[in-house]
């Protein structure tokens, strides 16, 4: 501890940390623009300014950025010195030369950074007097919008997108007050992090394209916390409403799990609420009429009192919506909805996060593991924001050598890469096929899934002090980290695989080591699906002729072969699906019924590490089908049983019954408050005090304004009324301090700059290491897998954009889909007489497909690469073996050319 | 299995022998290949007279960064140029002691002679007229540099005469 | 009078070649150093002569050279630089070491990098000193063969290799961190002190910059001592200066001078005084960013201190004159513009401020400044001092401009009352 006094009076604070940081801890309103809480100090744009004094007698003081002073033992200095004043003033007055007076048209009035710090420091008559310097803007792709005339230099940009997040086409052009930023030609930007710079940069140059298409101002929007479906990572969010529409999404702090950013997925896949694709009306298969409420409802519950009921769960539907439906259908009668292989993948994550031989890491954590085996898992594309961290633990081990070398504070951005230059610490990637994640790996080798395996086994016996010694420098890494850590996941079907990285963190304990392991998988409830503990659907068979089958927010024809799937939908009486969106499963459904998405809905999920976090409603549709499923399969049950409806179920009842039931969810209920919290008796209001046009926006319709809705889930209300200050973590809809309109108002939350929010971090961790448990022996699994000729292993390739099924709907992550290709080496191309851009004939299950083919010159021989989850690729949904048909006999390819 | 990238054959198009020789070179003298890339842009640039975009991109690829990255770094220096330029660069000093000993009156008259003011090319493609910080020649101001060619103490008088001997 | 550094220098002829320069007494030094004195010794004889850094700052060249981590636990790569980028305008005495004796700038740098046990070294040369570029090539080519430079030199297991960089412009890359970015092949914006290069240098690794004509001194402490080369000094600062004089003088040059002698003689004896029909008006002592001096100032001696305490600084000591027939608002016009333009951009004082404070002076050189200007150019001169911006760029560009408004006000005020430039 340290004593910092401010203007004279004495705080206790730490030491070693930034005087910036710590009088933003503290609470006071420093200004500042280069420096971010993530990203540290480089000290450029002079923002910051503060005096500092040598002792109690000196009174001139020297002027200097707060942001690049450690804290010391006793360190004196004063913020509210006129010659600091004057000087924070003046920094703003430069930067604003050249700024345009465009506030009222810009898209970040009103949550701009540049906005508040200039009210703050009081800059507010102009005196510079000659033109203002003009720049072009460039097409930056259909994510972000680039507007460089607002920009005010303060670096943000580049920092984020080029040091922290691994982007090359993004950088900083020219010099002097012409320094511009952009790519070099226009052109869609590379990396899958860009959308973080709509909230990077303090002013509107960088802005959310899509949320342009549908503009409101922060203050006019309607928030809720939410946390991101589209990827198994759980990532938190801030979700925005106006006019019944989803128009935005934020990233939300969590210093557990996302920190301050979020991937493009996450930020732009928001669109699949409004596409065309949407489920709107129930619906009849045979008749193909709109129905109404009460006679759907009655027509349902008539046919699950009379016939024998199944239901398919859902890994991307919440916990409570599959227990609802688990209860509705009986115990016995309830299946995953996954395939026999996918239900083993998950049960095996999930048994390895018991089995409690590794820390179970989350994903913020993962920055602080020193050395890195990545088994088969292409993170940037499947799990986007765990390679955001994992670029950031890369830094782990260097960054501690310059503080331990030369004193380097952490916070000292620059100065540390300058130091550190291209050193990192260790990653190893084992891949069937190249990863933007090679560029920082220490080695990377490609290869065929079970060989990776193979390999994974050969690593952990080499670790093993009783096998063998073999010289592996993976195991030698490993072994030498402070922290190793294991990743792995499920996205290329593989047991073996997670076998292995299990073996390995078992041979690591043994030698006394504490590692780490992180599992992907493939949806947002994974992890609570394979708590849950129910049959995969091939169980189900036996139930299902003659059945009522309810399939809940699924598509089985993703998760098993169209043959497979085919033989399910065949089998039932009834097919009754809930869902929001559109799938080939809705579509052969005998009814349909629409529900609530996410933004519509109050939820819980269970994220890759076994945290349960709650996602809440942002706004009540017009449209009064869309509901949770949850409330729709509660509301069945009480008609099938003839109980009477309970109007007011709220997520909390049952929730307690949940618990109950399985036991394992305990603590799902403290992942959030409890709808009957208040503050100083009010509940937290979804929308900021500033909202507007209530009272007009729906005067068309009616003139007199409705009564809000009621929100009988949460402790927060849908208006502006309420209480007023920091809401309690779990339930705070958006981030605004008096003075701090943009996101940057974060700083308020935190108990300490970059540390937990104030109450903690939301969300609750249900399965937990325990470190004292002694490490079993492991056990080899491997899988041996021989080809004939012109066979191939088809091995999954997964886009960021595309492969996850909700997000691909929207329009903006649809025009950056890539299109589908079977990737093969020169090697397979040579032998199957093709070249890139033919036309490949697969032969699979006795039908043949055809698609483009593209030279992924770093595969192995037997493998090849399909793009998956697109609608063209959808027949094939695990790794399978193929027949490819070569091109010289018969009819040439070559005319089919793509594109 | 197969470790690590293929060798990137296809990394040298766009730039010839000589200059791949002459980069390689200066690699060797540095810790990674980026930190010879200002050496790469003056070889090809004393090569081609300037860098263009695709210029720029070969030696990007050469050197494993990215066109951003380069041109970031090419951007920032002057004498690098990422536009086409005439046969010969004429770098006017307009620092302090020329300006004192009369540069606006040599800057006058080559503008008169070649028809073109500061960052343009004449017509006739043979001269780029730019101005120069201090050339070091403060002692005998007013300053020019012509390519490699060093002019001081020059009187308006004698600009004729040697711009003649660039023709 | 001794004239170390230019005693060889011939400017009718080629610079000395390894063997000439031999047997002039070249190379003693590196014999002497390498083979008889052990670096700490090196870096205590050079923090004794009291030899202060050439580069501008004047600080002491054995102090800093003694923050380089030494011994075991040492980095074994560290570097030395040779800063030859001079471009701060009115600056031209490196040039001349350069160009009139490369080898005395190797041998040099071989001994500093033998001080600090760095392996290699760079010359960084500015764009513009195209024959400088050849004659260094050609030296190191010499010293290389002649076994002064390369593995273990003279068999006294010392290794030092030596570059050649030239620049491509920017007069940034004189400043030391900014030097060493532009010499990673990195844009030249500067970097935060602390860390120092001395422990955090080229390629993160300690370096030691050293501008040229300190480095050009090492040799001659080495072989005659501390004492003699304080001796060679009229000031409290060892040794002897190169100085210039451009601008409306008889003589304008740069001669090799005991440190502080006074700024009159420098201007009326060396540079021969004002040309015909030309009166002094001012002077900047040392470079473009130095503050003005005036007629008052003529006689204090040209060192650090004594220039410091007349309230400019010593600086490169190669001085611009102005005359009365030279407007100074254009003058310090012509200075804000270079300053403006030179930029990196990196930090907001010195990217917006100069550029505004450049126009200001712009519209008063036409006679479209208001009275109210003259505040406004004076507060920026104020708010660009040194500590608050990144560098010392734009505490250096300051400087003119806060002395011209002190010194020259009435030029600036004609301009505002008549409307235009009195001296057009
Ligand atoms: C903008 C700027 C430009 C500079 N240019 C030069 C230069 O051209 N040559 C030089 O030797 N020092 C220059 N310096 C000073 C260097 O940063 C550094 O102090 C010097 O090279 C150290 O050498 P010394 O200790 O031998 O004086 C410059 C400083 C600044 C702030
Ligand atoms: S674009 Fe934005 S983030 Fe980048 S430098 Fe400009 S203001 Fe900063
Ligand atoms: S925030 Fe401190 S200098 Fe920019």
């Amino acid at each position: 501890m340290a004593t910092l006094y401010i203007d004279n009076r004495p705080y206790d604070v730490k030491e070693g940390k930034n005087l910036l940081e710590t009088c933003l801890t503290l609470g006071f309103d420093l200004p500042y623009f280069c420096w971010h809480p993530a990203m540290g100090s480089v000290g450029a744009c002079r923002q910051c300014a503060i005096k500092i004094f040598k002792d109690e007698n000196d009174t001139a003081g020297r002027l200097v950025m707060s942001c690049m002073e450690p804290v010391g033992k006793e360190t004196r200095i004063s913020l509210d010195h006129p010659d600091a004043e004057k000087f924070r003033k003046s920094v703003i007055e430069w930067l604003m030369t050249n700024h345009p007076h465009d506030c009222a048209v810009c898209d970040e009035g009103g949550s701009c950074h540049l906005q508040d710090m200039t009210v703050m420091t009081g800059h507010n008559y102009r005196r510079f007097e000659f033109p203002k310097r003009t720049y072009v803007n460039q097409y930056l792709g259909p994510l972000i919008n680039h507007e460089m005339n607002r920009c005010i230099q303060c670096y943000r940009c580049v920092r984020f997108y080029k040091d922290y997040a691994g982007g090359k086409d993004l950088d900083v052009y020219a010099a002097h007050n012409h320094v511009y930023f952009g790519r070099e030609k226009d052109g869609i930007l590379e990396s899958e992090f860009s959308g973080n710079l709509a909230e990077i940069c303090p002013t509107g140059v960088f802005t959310d394209k899509t949320l342009k298409q549908h503009y409101s101002r922060k203050w006019d929007f309607t928030f809720a916390p939410s946390v991101c479906q589209h990827c198994s990572l759980g990532c938190n969010i801030i979700a925005g409403e106006r006019y019944g529409e989803l128009r935005q999404i934020t990233s939300r702090y969590n210093g557990d799990v996302n920190g301050y950013f979020i991937c493009d997925r996450g930020r732009f896949g928001y669109e699949a609420a409004n596409s065309v694709d949407r489920i709107y009306q129930p619906a009849l298969k045979e008749e193909n009429v709109s129905l109404n409420q009460e006679y759907i409802i009655n027509d349902i519950a008539a046919l699950l009192s009379t016939s024998n009921c199944v239901g398919i769960g859902s890994p991307r539907a919440s916990l409570e919506s599959n227990f609802a439906l688990q209860q509705l259908v009986g115990n016995g009668n309830y299946y995953s909805g996954w395939s026999d292989e996918e239900h083993r993948l998950n049960k095996a994550a999930l048994n390895i996060l018991q089995n409690r031989t590794a820390e179970i890491v989350s994903l913020k954590q993962i920055e602080q593991y020193d050395s890195i085996l990545i088994l088969g898992e292409d993170l940037t594309n499947t799990a986007p924001m765990a390679a955001l961290t994992v670029r950031q633990a890369v830094r782990k081990k260097p960054v501690e050598n310059a503080q331990q070398n030369i004193n380097l504070a952490t916070w000292h951005d620059a100065a540390l890469r300058e130091y550190i230059q291209q050193r990192h610490s260790d990653l190893f990637i084992l891949h069937p096929h190249s990863t933007k994640l090679d560029e920082i790996a220490t080695q990377v080798s490609y290869s065929t899934p079970h060989e990776i395996a193979a390999k994974g086994f050969t690593i952990a016996a080499a670790i093993d002090a009783t096998a063998d010694q073999v010289i592996d420098q993976i195991a030698t890494s490993l072994l030498n980290a402070q922290k190793p850590l294991i990743i792995t996941g499920t996205s290329l079907f593989n047991e073996p695989l997670l076998a292995a990285a299990e073996a390995i963190v078992k041979a690591l304990k043994k030698r006394g080591k504490q590692p780490g392991i992180f599992i992907t998988q493939a949806d947002c409830n994974s992890m609570g699906l394979a708590m849950m503990n129910v049959p995969p659907l091939s169980s189900a068979f036996s139930k299902l002729s003659d059945s009522t089958l309810i399939i809940l927010e699924t598509d089985l024809y993703r998760n098993l072969s169209t043959e497979k799937a085919d033989e399910i939908m065949n089998l039932p009486k009834r097919i009754i699906v809930f869902d929001h969106i559109k799938s080939t499963t809705s579509e052969k459904a005998d009814i349909k019924v629409p529900v609530g998405m996410f933004s519509e809905a109050d939820g819980t999920i269970v994220n890759n590490e076994g945290r349960a976090q709650r996602f809440f409603q942002v706004f009540v549709p017009k449209n009064e089908w869309l509901k949770e499923s949850w409330r729709w399969l509660s509301l069945l049950k009480a008609l099938k049983d003839g109980k009477a409806i309970d109007e007011n179920l709220s997520i909390s009842n049952i929730q307690s019954t949940l618990v109950e039931a399985l036991p394992q969810f305990r603590g799902i209920e403290d992942a959030a408050l409890s709808e009957d919290f208040r503050l100083n008796g009010q509940k937290v209001p979804r929308a900021p005090h500033r909202y507007s046009g209530r009272t007009a926006m729906l005067s068309n319709e009616n003139v007199s304004e409705p009564k809000p809705p009621q929100d009988i889930d949460s402790p927060m209300s849908f208006t502006m009324e309420g209480y007023r200050g920091i809401p309690p973590s779990s339930v705070t809809p958006f981030f605004w301090s008096p003075g701090w309109n943009s996101v940057q108002s974060i700083n308020k939350f935190q108990i300490e700059i970059g540390g937990p929010l104030h109450d903690g971090n939301p969300g609750v961790r249900l399965v937990n290491s325990n470190s004292s448990i002694t490490p079993i022996d492991f056990e080899q699994k491997t899988e041996k897998i021989s080809l004939k000729e012109f066979e191939w292993q088809l091995v999954p390739v997964y886009h960021i954009f595309g492969s996850e099924e909700l997000s691909a709907k929207a329009p903006a992550i649809a025009e950056l889909t890539p299109k589908p290709y079977l990737g093969l080496n020169q090697y397979s191309l040579a032998k199957l007489n093709l070249q890139e851009n033919d036309m490949a004939t697969i032969e699979h299950h006795g039908r043949a497909y055809q698609l483009p083919v593209r030279l992924r010159a770093e595969i192995n021989n037997e493998v090849a690469l399909i793009l998956f989850g697109l609608p063209q690729t959808a027949f094939f949904v695990k790794p399978v073996i193929i027949k490819i048909r070569p091109a010289s006999n018969g009819i040439t390819n070559n005319n089919s050319k793509h594109e | 299995m197969k470790e690590d990238l293929e060798n990137k054959n296809t990394t040298t198009v766009g730039l010839n022998e000589q200059e791949r020789t002459a980069i390689d070179h200066e690699v060797s003298l540095v810790p990674y290949p980026k930190a010879a890339c200002i050496e790469a842009l003056k070889i090809v640039q004393n090569n081609r007279g300037w860098i263009s975009d695709e210029a720029l991109s070969a030696i990007a690829l050469y050197l494993n960064m990215s066109a951003a990255e380069l041109d970031s770094v090419a951007t920032f220096y002057n004498l690098i140029f990422r536009k086409p330029v005439g046969q010969h660069i004429i770098l006017l000093c307009d620092s302090i002691s020329c300006w004192v000993m009369g540069y606006r009156v040599l800057y006058n008259e080559l503008n008169k002679q070649l028809n073109i003011q500061f960052g343009e090319t004449s017509p006739d493609g043979m001269f780029t007229l730019l101005p120069n910080a201090c050339l070091g020649c403060c002692d005998h101001a007013p300053a020019m540099l012509i390519d490699d060619d060093l002019y001081r103490d020059i009187k308006p008088n004698e600009l004729e005469s040697i711009l003649k001997k660039y023709n | 009078m001794e004239r170390p550094l230019t005693k060889n220098i011939h400017l009718n002829r080629p610079p000395l070649d390894a063997k000439e320069y031999e047997m002039a007494g070249g190379y003693l030094a590196v014999k002497k150093a390498l083979l008889k004195m052990a670096p700490v010794d090196v870096i205590e004889l050079i923090k004794e002569s009291n030899l202060k850094g050439r580069g501008g700052a004047g600080f002491n060249t054995g102090m800093k050279w003694s923050f380089v981590p030494m011994g075991e636990k040492a980095p074994s790569t560290k570097y030395l630089v040779a800063n030859a980028d001079e471009m701060e305008p009115g600056t031209f005495k490196d040039r001349l070491l350069l160009e009139g004796n490369p080898h005395q700038l190797l041998e040099g740098m071989i001994v500093a990098a033998y001080a600090i046990q760095a392996n290699t070294g760079y010359v960084f040369l500015r764009f513009a000193y195209k024959e400088a570029a050849k004659r260094i090539l050609q030296a190191i080519k010499e010293a290389y063969e002649a076994g002064f430079l390369g593995e273990n030199i003279l068999g006294s297991g010392f290794t030092f290799h030596l570059h050649l960089h030239t620049g491509v412009g920017r007069y940034m890359c004189g400043e030391e961190t900014a030097l060493l970015n532009a010499l990673e092949g990195k844009r030249a914006t500067p970097r935060a002190k602390p860390p120092f290069p001395q422990v955090s240098g080229l390629f993160g690794k300690p370096t030691i910059v050293n501008n040229v004509e300190t480095l050009c001194n090492i040799p001659h402490i080495i072989n005659n001592g501390a004492d003699w080369f304080k001796s060679l000094s009229h000031s409290e600062d060892g040794g002897t200066k190169l100085y210039g004089v451009s601008g409306n003088v008889n003589a304008p040059g740069c001669w090799e001078l005991p440190m502080g002698i006074s700024m009159r003689e420098l201007i009326e004896e060396y540079a021969g005084g004002m040309k015909e029909g030309y009166k002094f008006r001012g002077v900047l002592p040392g470079g473009a960013s130095t503050d003005f001096l005036t007629e008052l100032h003529l006689d204090i001696k040209m060192d650090f201190k004594s220039v410091s305490m007349a309230g400019s600084r010593l600086g490169t000591g190669t001085m611009i004159v102005l005359d009365d027939r030279t407007c100074p608002v254009g003058f310090v016009h012509n200075l804000e513009q270079f300053f403006a333009h030179e930029s990196c951009g990196w930090c907001t004082p010195c990217r917006e401020g100069l550029p505004w404070v450049e126009k200001i002076l712009w519209s008063i050189e036409q006679g479209k400044g208001s009275l109210t200007d003259l505040d406004l150019l004076e507060e920026q001169a104020r708010l660009l001092g040194p500590g608050n911006t990144f560098c010392a760029l734009a505490p250096g560009a300051a400087e003119p401009l806060q002395s011209a408004l002190k010194y020259f006000r009435e030029d600036f005020e004609q301009h505002i009352h008549q409307h235009k430039c009195p001296y057009d």
